[in-house]
Order: C-alpha cells, then structure tokens, then sequence
C-alpha cells in the first residue's frame, strides 16, 4: 500500500482529501502544518505529499524545500494543493521541487488524474 | 412526453448524427431539450416536435448538438498518448523519412483537448522534427463545439484533468480563471466542422487517425460503416485509435488490432509503421 502524507491547516480539507484517498487505495497520514509534517518525513519517508501552501508556523514552500533535503527524498511526489492559483506560484513550487501542482477546489478526479500523471496510479 | 414524439425526436437525431437514443433515454431526452425549446420560444417538447415535424433545420441543429456528450479531456486515458510517443511517432518518422510529412485526423474532437494533445506532444519532440510537417485536422459535428476547440481557451477544472502541470506553464497564459493555448499549438491544428455519417472520401489520406469515444453512441451498422469509410482514408501502414470501450472486433474486417497496443488498430492485411510492442 502507497502512503501519502496530506498537509493543510484545514480538517475539513485534510478529511475530503483523506476519503479521497482511501478510496485509492493509499494510506494517510495528516499533519496541520509543515513542521509536523516535516517531523514526520524524518522518521519516515511517504510515497506522496500532498501539500497545502499557506499555513501557520512553516508554510508549504518552506517544508518543500526542507524536504528536498532529506536523503532518499526523491522517491517522494509532492503534489501542491491550494488557493495559489497564479503561474507565478506554480512555477516557484515547480522550481523548488514539486512534481504536481492542484488549484483548489478540487474533486476526486483531479486528485486522480494528478496521482495518475506522477505515476502513483 | 408522448410516444410518438420520443420516437420522432430519436430517430431525427440518430438520422442526423448516428446518435442512438434508446427507450430508458426519455429522461435524457427531455432534460437536454428543455432548454432548446426555450431558447425557440416554444413552449415544450410537444411544440418542439411540430417544429421538427415542419423541417425548422435551425432547430433540428440545435436538437442535434444538444443531445451528443462532448466530455472531454487532455491526454485522455494516457496509455494512447504514451504509446503515440514511443512507437508511432519513430516508426512514422522512419517510414516517412522521404517526405517528412505525417497527416493526423482527430475525427470527433469535442473541445479540441485530443488534437492538442497530440500538438503539444509533437511539439515536445522539439529538434527532432524540425524540417518536418505534421497537419493535424480536426473535426466534430458540433458548430459549439468546433468554435471552443479553435479559441483554445479553457475553465481551471478542464486544465487539472490529464494535462501535467509541466505542460501548462510552457503552453498556456492564465487570464483570470481562465487558461489560453498558445497560438504556435493552436496554429498546428486545422479545426472544421465535419459529420462522421458523411462520405468521408474528400478527407485525403491520412497516417493517424484518432476516432475515440463517439462510435460508442452509433448502432453496429453505423460504426461499421464509419470505420470502413475511415478505411478508405487511412495508409496501409497508418494506425486508428478508438477509445477505451470501442472495438473494431464483430464490427468490420477492414481492422485488426496492433499486438501489444490496446486501443491502437491497423488496416487488415498492412504492416503498420508502428515500432513492436515488447513482448
Ligand atoms: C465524448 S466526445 C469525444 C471527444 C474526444 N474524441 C475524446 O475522446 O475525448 C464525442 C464527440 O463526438 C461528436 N460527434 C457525435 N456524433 C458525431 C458525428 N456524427 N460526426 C462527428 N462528430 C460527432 C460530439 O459532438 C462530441 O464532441
């Protein structure tokens, strides 16, 4: 089974994006922001990271970053998902290293279409 | 809604588009064409089907468009694409290396999502292929249709399903929600309005056809007769994709399918210009 760790500050967004998920046969993990979620990344790696942009205390960009770091990172997809709808964020997450990138809302296709287009489905 | 208007209704449209709306599609039926019949100011499905009782051709169109499905999406379904890369494109460029010149036909390209597809994915080969011509002709029954395709402007929704993000930054400007092709994908791809039931045979030939998801709307003797005439316009060596839940199989022996390639079907009897699958 895939692991895919979903960050966002929103529950209600991590629980959507969870359901989603199960139902593609992946095990989630949640952390509310990036340092949680870093911490987890430093006991073990998940397969995908889906990744919110705009969170209290390290925002997206910054675990991003951090997370590319970490030996064995590579193997690790990190799909953006947020409200940054603008090609200047896309093109700076793409840059920093993120594989996919979704512009909220989102539904169970794109969540499909995108794990599809990184190679996890 | 009366019986005979239901079967008058279905059978004007399957005469015109080779749509086949069964019993269950009533419902269907009446929910699409509502709005049609406000649109001409009439008042339901009864005053509709005197119109077309009366030949109102204007209407007919109408009735026509709305009831085909013209879900779309980019790169649909992957697998064609990835194989379109890796095996039809070096074996085309090897068995038309004289004249550098491939001719494409996406034979019900909706809003334009398959023809582009293929245009950017040729486009990505970059170097490879300058000096050569590759003429992307697409076409659909829908006037709407072709008019969206040819503006190449699309909702945020239809950009995040099976375009990979990659592909966006490089070929599209955003404006507000809403993303623009560029016009150097835009300008490789020839959009007119065609109708499949037609004679085929002013077409000229061609070295790929796409005809994906729409035969599925067509009864046995209409995709029978669609695929032949396709037959007729594609090289010996050339290749037809059909969509995921379409068969050439029971339906005509002018096809057979490419071992190895799902969804891929070449001209019975021909060697098509296709690199092997690995077995
Ligand atoms: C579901 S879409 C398929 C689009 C695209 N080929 C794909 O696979 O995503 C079907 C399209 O077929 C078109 N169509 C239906 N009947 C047709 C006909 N008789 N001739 C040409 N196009 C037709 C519809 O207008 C619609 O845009």
């Amino acid at each position: 089974m895939k692991s895919c760790l979903v960050v966002d500050d929103s529950r209600v967004i991590r629980m959507v994006a969870r359901k989603i998920l199960e139902e593609l046969n992946f095990e989630v993990i949640e952390a509310e922001d990036g340092k949680v979620a870093l911490d987890a990344c430093n006991k073990s790696l998940p397969d995908a990271v889906l990744l919110d942009w705009n969170m209290p205390v390290m925002d997206g960009l910054e675990f991003l970053v951090a997370l590319r770091q970490l030996p064995g990172n590579e193997n690790v997809q990190v799909i953006f998902c947020t409200t940054e709808n603008d090609l200047e964020h896309i093109q700076k997450a793409i840059s920093a290293g993120a594989n996919e990138y979704i512009m909220k809302p989102f539904d169970s296709e794109i969540i499909q279409s995108k794990f599809t287009q990184v190679g996890l489905l | 809604m009366k019986v005979e208007d239901f079967e008058l209704l279905a059978k004007t449209v399957k005469e015109r588009s080779g749509l086949v709306l069964s019993k269950d599609k009533a419902y269907l039926l009446e929910t699409r064409l509502m709005p049609v019949a406000r649109k001409h100011g009439l008042k339901g499905l009864d005053e509709l089907s005197d119109q077309v009782r009366r030949r109102n051709e204007t209407l007919i169109g109408d009735i026509t468009e709305a009831m085909t499905t013209n879900e779309s999406l980019f790169f649909r379904d992957n697998k064609p694409f990835d194989q379109f890369k890796a095996a039809v494109l070096p074996g085309l460029m090897k068995a038309r290396e004289g004249q550098k010149r491939v001719r494409i036909w996406s034979a019900a390209c909706s809003s334009g999502q398959e023809p582009y597809s293929l245009s950017m994915l040729i486009k990505e080969e970059g170097a490879k292929l300058t000096d050569w011509r590759f003429d992307i002709m697409a076409t659909d029954i829908s006037m709407e249709m072709i008019n969206k395709a040819k503006a190449g402007i699309y909702t945020q929704f239809e950009v995040q399903r099976g375009l990979p993000i990659t592909l966006l930054i490089k070929y599209f400007k955003q404006n507000g929600d809403k993303w623009i092709l560029d016009s150097a994908i835009r300008s490789m791809v020839q959009f007119k309005p065609f109708n499949l039931l037609e004679s085929l045979s002013g077409m000229g030939q061609f070295d790929i056809v796409f005809c994906r998801n729409v035969l599925i709307y067509f009864d046995q003797a209409t995709k029978g007769k669609v695929l032949d005439g396709i037959a007729n316009q594609l090289a010996d060596d050339g290749v037809l994709y059909l969509g995921g839940a379409e068969t050439v199989l029971g339906i005509t022996d002018r096809f057979a399918p490419v071992p190895g390639y799902r969804g891929m079907y070449q001209k019975k009897g021909g060697t098509p210009a296709v690199v092997p699958a690995s077995t």
